[in-house]
């Protein structure tokens, strides 16, 4: 079969796009996706008795994620500490999720309400805090809320209290943390949609009689929820995975996954254990990846209304 | 005459969403204001006010420790923003202003993964894989930071270079070719000086990104190679000193100028 000039041209750009791409495939290959594949494999082995694993396939760690052996009659029952773990992290970051949404959302609509010239003023605002650093926002918020902090000083001085509220080192402090730090990631995905958001809607809602709340909630949330489940999949996903934090303001004892994951490569030494722990987040990260997919292409044609 | 309110109803006002958004600005700003003025404390101890001071400043400046890592995270974020910058360039140029062509999304999907994947799982996996090969090489340098780093850096430096490319159309580099310039001569001086300030931004958002990594650079680095997050992050173990919030602040300010840079080579002009 002989190739007509079109099909050789085509042919040629698609070689020559793959040839520009291969540099960057190539790192990415070697350093972020394939170490994956690594994990994978580690997760159905057994641990070494140092370090390191044995090569001998078992599905061991992924059963201990859930069950633990009794040391004494040998009966597997449920591995609790490992679900509190589990709990705590999916707890903590869909509480996270909740509250930056509840006050990302009046923010992005201040925001995107304000004249032209005042926007870009509040948006860069909220910009700075998105890109700083997130270990020195961590130590921020501590510096407001450890015993010695701002809060428990004005507090005092004020005389509502006269015992520093000891917040620091418990789920709470990693709760505060957590929304303080990943509330940037709420707002501009919110702010986005809402800035596409015809605000002529809200006259035709006034103009049917519709109360305040019932435009809220009939004609501007179901129009910028693409955003909505934006913000929240950018929220619960790190969150989720969720390392500095937890160990800056939880203080060691309150661990999320990301922690325990640590704990198994460092001083708990089963690696294939941490491996199927990172799998699974994995897994989870991308279910979650999944459902904001599928909610935003079917939200995709509600947006043009 | 009917007393008027003095304001008018506004259709998109909602009510308390003012207060609850200034209360979200004020949130997010007395946390970041009360570590840069800690770091200003004249005091020894972090829970008094002791007049405004350099000290900590000082402190941190003389300490060999933080100059070592200072310098460490310096230079790892310029080779990881050169390296990630070029080859995000090269992609960039490959997977724009084209046909569409098979494996476009995968392409697409590739060089946005580190962005889906959770750090502690990409950190876990280079673990493992560095221990391997310092395993079997014995080589334990900088070169596995850098190479993490690049790799992380790449969907930064790509998405405003990809947005810049997409803004520009075609016309002259047509133009060029028509005129008899070579592929590399159109490249060299019609498409890379129209694609210059894209390129310094992704340089420079890949350069912050670097900087600012913590957990990465905690799994991958080998003893003695802090960078200055993971070196804070230490200090944090044992008592939080003023020297970690005058570090702190000298980061966030640097943040702060870049991000500027940033967005004044971003912006639409008018």
């Amino acid at each position: 079969m002989t190739k007509t000039a079109e099909q050789q041209q085509r042919a040629a750009t698609t070689r020559r796009n793959w040839a520009l791409s291969a540099p960057a495939l190539l790192v990415l290959a070697l350093f972020a996706s394939g170490p994956l594949l690594i994990v994978l494999v580690y997760s159905f082995l057994r641990p070494g008795s140092y370090s390191g694993v044995e090569w001998e396939f078992s599905t061991e760690a992924w059963q201990g994620i859930f069950l633990t052996r009794d040391i004494f009659d040998g009966t597997l029952g449920w591995a609790d500490a490992h679900l509190s773990i589990f709990w705590r992290s999916v707890k903590l970051s869909l509480t996270t999720t909740i509250l930056t949404f509840a006050f990302g959302f009046p923010t992005a609509w201040f925001i995107a309400t304000r004249p032209a010239r005042a926007r870009a003023f509040w948006l860069f605002l909220i910009t700075i805090p998105f890109w700083t650093n997130l270990l020195i926002r961590t130590f921020a918020i501590n510096e407001v809320i450890r015993n010695e902090g701002l809060m428990n000083t004005v507090l005092i001085k004020l005389g509502v209290i006269a015992e520093p509220i000891r917040v620091i080192y418990t789920d709470t402090a990693v709760l505060i943390g957590m929304t303080y730090v990943y509330l940037p990631l709420m707002v501009l995905p919110l702010f986005a949609a809402i800035d596409r958001f015809d605000m002529k809607l809200l006259e035709a809602g006034y103009d049917l009689y519709a109360s305040r709340w019932q435009v809220l909630r009939r004609v501007v949330l179901p129009i910028v929820k693409p955003g909505i489940v934006a913000g929240s999949i950018l929220v619960f996903v790190p969150s989720l995975g969720a390392y500095v934090t937890p160990r800056v303001l939880g203080g060691g004892k309150n661990m999320m996954i990301g922690n325990f994951i640590e704990l198994q490569f460092g001083q708990g030494r089963n690696w294939p254990l941490g491996s199927a722990l990172a799998m699974l987040l994995l897994l989870i990260v991308m279910v979650a990846l999944l459902v904001y997919v599928r909610a935003a292409t079917k939200g995709a044609p509600q947006g043009g209304h | 005459m009917a007393k008027r309110s003095a304001r008018p109803f506004s259709v998109t006002d909602l009510p308390g969403f003012a207060t609850i958004a200034i209360m979200a600005f004020v949130a997010l700003y007395v946390p970041i204001l009360t570590l840069v003025a800690y770091s200003f404390n004249g005091a020894t101890s972090v829970a008094v006010w002791g007049g405004f001071s350099l000290q900590w400043y000082v402190a941190a400046w003389d300490n060999t420790v933080v100059q070592a890592a200072a310098m460490r995270s310096l230079g790892i974020a310029a080779c990881a923003s050169v390296l990630a910058t070029t080859v995000a360039t090269m992609a960039a140029l490959g997977t724009t202003r084209t046909a569409p062509f098979r494996g476009q999304t995968a392409i697409y999907v590739a060089i946005n993964q580190p962005l889906m994947v959770p750090e502690i799982v990409t950190a876990v996996a280079l673990l493992i894989f560095f221990a391997a090969i310092k395993v079997a090489t014995g080589y334990t340098g900088l070169a596995y930071l850098v190479m993490a780093h690049t790799a992380f850096c790449i969907p930064f430096a790509y998405l405003p270079i990809r947005a810049r490319l997409e803004g520009m159309d075609l016309s002259l580099e047509t133009a060029a070719a028509d005129l008899y310039a070579s592929r590399w001569r159109t490249f060299r001086y019609v498409t890379l000086p129209l694609l210059a300030p894209g390129i310094a931004a992704g340089a420079m958002l890949a350069f912050v990104i670097s900087l600012d990594d913590v957990v990465i650079t905690e799994f991958v680095k080998s003893a003695g190679q802090d960078t200055l997050p993971t070196y804070m992050l230490g200090q944090m173990r044992r008592a939080i000193t003023p020297e970690t919030n005058a570090i702190s602040t000298a980061l966030l300010a640097l943040t702060v100028l870049l991000l500027t840079a940033f967005f004044l080579l971003t912006r639409k002009r008018d």
